[in-house]
Order: structure tokens, then C-alpha cells, then sequence
């Protein structure tokens, strides 16, 4: 029982990442309609443009809570002007194309972004060290044997993903700006009548998805180092898009988890039996069994109709 | 507003700077997708204070007419390929529909559009998006709209998708109000309400023009109610401007009588087999 809570809550915290992932897709994809491939492109170049200035503030000598302060201030300006970019040289220009076109576009746009990003950042493996503790610590002693193994990182990574979570669910509910992007994401044409300006709520979602995008990479670099593969990430939260519906933020978030924990937990039980590597699948057999008997995920659209 | 300010100007005065007219629409033609002309000529006038219908059958382009006003024309591959549009004697074609609105102009579209997943009442607070963080301003409004839709208040909360077609339309009306507008293009309120609903929904109208001072273009299909409550009417055949006149001439119109009014007459199938009307060439 002890085994089984620690693999469950390693893969939730794995499980984490993923959410944070898929919830930079589903706020470009409600606010806009957009399938932002480039979701993981911006976690690379926010991990790169994080890690590498912390290194150079670093050797500046800046004491080291003003360096990663910089540093993330940093990194969040990069996100703002590739959003205003974006805005500015891709979206404007093919409003009111088909979404395949959109989606070509995107995939543009992760290319570009690998390789400015890389060109600019260097493209090495960076380790991250944004002063969270690594060490692991054993819970609930007292009940189990041994305890359950965790590691403090990934418990400080779910602390974080919640807090932004929690900051972005304040935003979109209580404020004049994250009210006009709910309106947007239900009906561009109405949103536009009322005088809400696309543009800038384009500009916006897109910023949001590069700040959540920044702190994917700041606790995934922290984990792993900041690398390339990082931009992979985007193809691990597809499934959990299948799996949580594309329009859904809780679903994003509920799916990311149900992903994370589904394959620690196949992997470590189901794989000696079936010649373990599960891992690398298991997310998108889940998927596939998604599409074929619940296509609009588990928090699929609740579509109100009413003439 | 005395009667007199509701005639709209003559062809000659338009071209000035100072025109009494909030709108001045000249000769325009409208082409979807580069290719599809839907309208071919429209000109038309909205006096400051005034409710002016513009009639027309399924597919005669009212909607398009109001959506080149506002250009919300654009987000549907819509384009204004001649002709011109003043608002208050300020050229307008080609702004978008953020310039429009905080210009006044602001258009209520057709089948109401509500944010389904917004309460009503955040519904309303998106019209004040251009108002930005007047937040006094705002609560009055919000009371204003309240006192013109009581209903509306007694739903405040309730997420608009699951609120009533006439709920909607109030909202979607409400929601216009929100940002001070001087004239309101309103795209067939009527549509799918029970004719008491109807009713209730143009005596609004009507106080909202007589106390807010708005004025509206309105598009209607039914067009008896509409010709009650407006001052002028124009009736659109495929995408052009077959008739206009004083909405109480309008409803005495034999032809009007027969085919948007239905009394009267029978057999004929259109405006053109009746009588070639020669459609005025203003502002040329
Ligand atoms: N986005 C579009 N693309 C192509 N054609 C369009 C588009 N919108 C409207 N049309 C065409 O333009 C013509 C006029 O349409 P419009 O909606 O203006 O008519 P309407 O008078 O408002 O009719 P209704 O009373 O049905 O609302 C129609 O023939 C319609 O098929
Ligand atoms: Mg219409």
C-alpha cells in the first residue's frame, strides 16, 4: 500500500508538468481557436532564456534571490514579445483562414522559435538550479513502513503549478480583461461587436500561455536540466487534450494528472509482466481509447444550445 | 427631439462636415469572399434621434448593410467595395468595430449572440469593455440597464445560454447599452419571440430613443411592427433600395401593404413585377 501511494503520487507530480503544458494550449485554443503546436517551442525558450540569464546574473554576481528575480523578469519578457510577435506578424495576417492554416502556422512557429531560441540560448543541456531543495523526504512515517518516498521538488513544482493555476482561475473570473476573454472564447463575432478588440486579447492569451509556458520550463529545468527534448513536451500533451477536452482548463489540469499517474502506475505495475516501457505509450493508448468512445474528452465542451 | 430634426437631409447637404444625420450610407456595394455582390447601391440615411426599419425578405441584405456600417463585415470575409459611409460626418469605412463603438455605434446582431457561459450580468459588464476601469460609471449604467430591463435584474446571475429567447435579446440589447452608444444597429429583435415579447422589446426601443436620445437602424423582418415604431423605413430587394419613406406613408403603400404587410392583393410575386421603382442615385 505504501508502494502503491508512492508511485501514485510521483506520477501525479510528474502529472503536473503535463497539466501545465496542455493548460497553454487550451487557453490559446478557447481564446482563439488556434492549435498551438509551438506550446512546448515557448516552454524551451522560456526554460532557455530563464536558465541562461540566472547564469550570467550569476557570474555578475547579483545575490542570488535579485539574480532569479532578473532572471524570470527576464524570461517573461522574451514570452511577451514573441506573444506580440505572434500577434503582430502571424495571427493578424491570416485572421478568418481555415484552422488548418493557423495550425501550419503554428508548426512554422515552433521551428522558428527552436531555432532563435537555441541560436540565441545555446542549445547544451543547462541544469537549473532555481533554489528549490531536491532532497527526498519520506511522509507519513507513522503509518507506513519506511514511509513513502517523495521528492521535495516536485512537491515545491505542485505548489507552484497551483498557485498559477489559482492566480490564472482569479484572472479570468474577477477581472475586466480575463471577463473579455471568457466573452472571446464563447463568441468571437459578439466579443467584437461590443468592441472588444481581438488583437489585444490575442495578444494577451498568448502572453499568458508564455508565462505559464515559463514556469512549465522553470520546474521542468529544475528537474531535468533545461534541454531540447523540452519541446517534446508538447507531444505528451496531446493526450491529455484527448483526454481532458480541448476547451476544458480543469480538464487540461484533471487530465495532465490522470496521464502522470496512469502511466507510473502501469508502468510499474503492469510493466514486468508485459516487458516493461509503458510509460511511452500508455498515454496515447488512453487517448486512442478516448477518441473511439468519448471523442469530446471527460470535460468535453458542455454545449448550450438553446434558440 | 422635435419632428422636424427626423427628416433626413437632403442629397446636397450630406457631403458637409456638420450633418444632422448620425449615419450616411452612399451607394455601397458589398462583396463576400471576393466574389458573392450582395449589395449593389445601398444608400440610406439615419437622422440624429431617429428609428429608421429597413425591410426586406429573407436574403436582401439588411444584415450585411449593418454589419458594413459596423464592419464586423470584415470577420466574415465581407469587403465595402464602393461607395461610402459617414457617421456624423466623419468618413467611417474601413475602421473596425472597436473605432465604431467608441464613436457610439454599436450593433446589436442577429439571433442575439449572448456569451452563453457569462452570468447576464457579466454579459452586460463586456459592453462596457471600452469604458476600461470607470468603474462608477459602470455601476450606474448597470442600474440603468436594470431599470429598462427589471427582468434582467432578477436573472443578473444566471449564465445567459440557459436564460430566454426575450432574456437574450434583452441582454444582447442591455449589453449594447452598456457602452453609451448614440445609435444602436439592431438586427431583427423579433426573431423567434412570441408577439407579446415583440411588443414589450420595440416599447423599449421606443423609450430608449425617446429618453436615452439613441437612435437606431433596425432590421426587421416583421415588418408591420417595425413600420409602428419607426419614423422611416427603406425596403431592401436583393441588395438594393427598392423604396423609402416616412414610416407612416410606408404603412398606407399599396405595394407595401401587399407584399410586407400582407393584406390585400394577390398573384404578384415581387416589388418589380408590380412597379419599377427607380432606385434614387444620391450622392453620386
Ligand atoms: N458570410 C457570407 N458569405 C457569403 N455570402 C453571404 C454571407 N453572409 C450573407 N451572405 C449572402 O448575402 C445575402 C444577404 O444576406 P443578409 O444576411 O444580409 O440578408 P438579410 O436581409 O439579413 O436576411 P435575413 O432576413 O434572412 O436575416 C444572402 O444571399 C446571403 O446568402
Ligand atoms: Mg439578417
Amino acid at each position: 500500500m505504501g508502494f502503491f501511494l508512492e508511485v501514485l503520487i510521483g506520477g501525479l507530480l510528474a502529472g503536473v508538468l503535463y497539466s501545465l503544458v496542455a493548460l497553454g494550449f487550451v487557453l490559446i485554443f478557447k481564446a482563439s481557436g488556434v492549435f498551438n503546436f509551438a506550446q512546448g517551442a515557448m516552454v524551451l525558450t522560456a526554460g532557455l532564456a530563464l536558465v541562461r540569464a540566472l547564469d550570467v546574473f550569476e557570474q555578475w554576481h547579483w545575490p542570488f534571490g535579485l539574480a532569479l528575480l532578473s532572471a524570470f523578469a527576464f524570461a517573461a519578457v522574451i514570452m511577451a514579445i514573441i506573444a506580440w510577435m505572434v500577434e503582430r506578424l502571424v495571427l493578424r495576417k491570416l485572421v478568418n483562414q481555415e484552422d488548418i492554416i493557423l495550425f501550419m502556422a503554428t508548426i512554422g512557429i515552433t521551428f522558428f522559435l527552436e531555432g532563435l531560441a537555441q541560436t540565441l540560448f545555446g542549445a547544451d543541456v543547462y541544469p537549473l538550479n532555481v533554489g528549490l531543495p531536491k532532497d527526498p523526504i519520506f511522509l507519513l512515517e507513522s503509518l507506513f513502513d519506511g514511509g513513502i518516498l517523495v521528492n521535495e521538488l516536485d512537491i515545491w513544482a505542485a505548489v507552484a503549478a497551483g498557485l498559477l493555476v489559482a492566480g490564472l482561475a482569479l484572472f479570468f473570473q474577477r477581472t475586466r480583461i480575463g471577463r473579455a476573454l471568457r466573452a472571446v472564447a464563447d463568441d468571437h463575432a459578439a466579443a467584437q461587436s461590443v468592441g472588444i478588440p481581438l488583437n489585444q486579447i490575442w495578444f494577451i492569451v498568448w502572453l499568458v500561455a508564455g508565462l505559464v509556458a515559463l514556469v512549465a520550463g522553470a520546474v521542468w529545468g529544475s528537474k531535468l536540466g533545461v534541454q531540447f527534448s523540452l519541446s517534446l513536451l508538447a507531444l505528451k500533451a496531446l493526450p491529455v487534450l484527448i483526454l481532458g477536452g480541448f476547451t476544458s482548463v480543469p480538464g487540461a489540469i484533471i487530465g495532465g494528472l490522470i496521464i502522470g499517474a496512469g502511466e507510473k502506475l502501469a508502468e510499474v505495475f503492469l510493466g514486468p509482466s508485459m516487458g516493461g516501457g509503458i510509460e511511452i505509450w500508455f498515454a496515447y493508448v488512453v487517448a486512442l481509447l478516448f477518441l473511439l468512445f468519448r471523442p469530446q474528452g471527460l470535460f468535453g465542451e458542455r454545449i448550450i444550445e438553446r434558440v | 427631439m422635435g419632428a422636424e430634426s427626423r427628416l433626413p437631409l437632403q442629397p446636397g447637404e450630406a457631403e458637409g462636415v456638420a450633418s444632422a444625420n448620425v449615419l450616411d450610407v452612399a451607394n455601397i456595394e458589398v462583396i463576400y469572399n471576393h466574389v458573392i455582390l450582395v449589395l449593389k447601391g445601398v444608400s440610406l440615411s439615419v437622422p440624429e434621434g431617429a428609428i429608421v426599419a429597413l425591410l426586406g425578405a429573407n436574403g436582401a441584405g439588411k444584415s450585411t448593410t449593418l454589419k458594413a456600417i459596423s464592419n464586423l463585415l470584415l470577420a466574415e470575409r465581407g469587403e465595402v467595395t464602393k461607395g461610402k459611409i459617414h457617421c456624423r460626418g466623419e468618413r467611417v469605412d474601413g475602421l473596425t468595430p472597436n473605432d465604431l463603438v467608441r464613436r457610439g455605434v454599436i450593433q446589436v446582431m442577429e439571433g442575439r449572440h449572448c456569451f452563453g457561459h457569462l452570468t447576464v450580468e457579466e454579459n452586460l459588464l463586456t459592453g462596457a469593455f471600452i469604458h476600461g476601469r470607470r468603474r462608477q460609471q459602470i455601476a450606474d449604467d448597470l442600474e440603468k440597464v436594470y431599470h429598462y430591463f427589471p427582468r434582467l435584474k432578477v436573472r443578473r446571475a444566471s449564465q445567459a445560454g440557459y436564460t430566454s429567447g426575450g432574456e437574450q435579446q434583452m441582454t444582447a440589447i442591455g449589453r449594447a447599452l452598456m457602452s453609451r452608444p448614440n445609435t444602436i444597429l439592431l438586427d431583427e429583435p423579433s426573431m423567434g419571440l412570441a408577439p407579446q415579447l415583440v411588443e414589450e422589446i420595440f416599447e423599449i426601443v421606443k423609450n430608449l430613443n425617446e429618453r436615452e436620445k439613441v437612435s437606431f437602424l433596425l432590421a426587421e423582418q416583421n415588418t408591420n411592427v417595425a413600420l409602428r415604431y419607426a419614423h422611416r423605413g427603406y425596403i431592401l430587394e436583393s441588395g438594393r433600395v427598392v423604396l423609402d419613406g416616412d414610416a407612416a406613408d410606408l404603412r398606407e403603400n399599396e405595394d407595401v401593404k401587399e407584399f410586407y404587410l400582407g393584406i390585400g392583393g394577390e398573384g404578384r410575386r415581387s416589388f418589380r413585377d408590380v412597379k419599377h421603382y427607380r432606385r434614387r442615385k444620391r450622392w453620386l
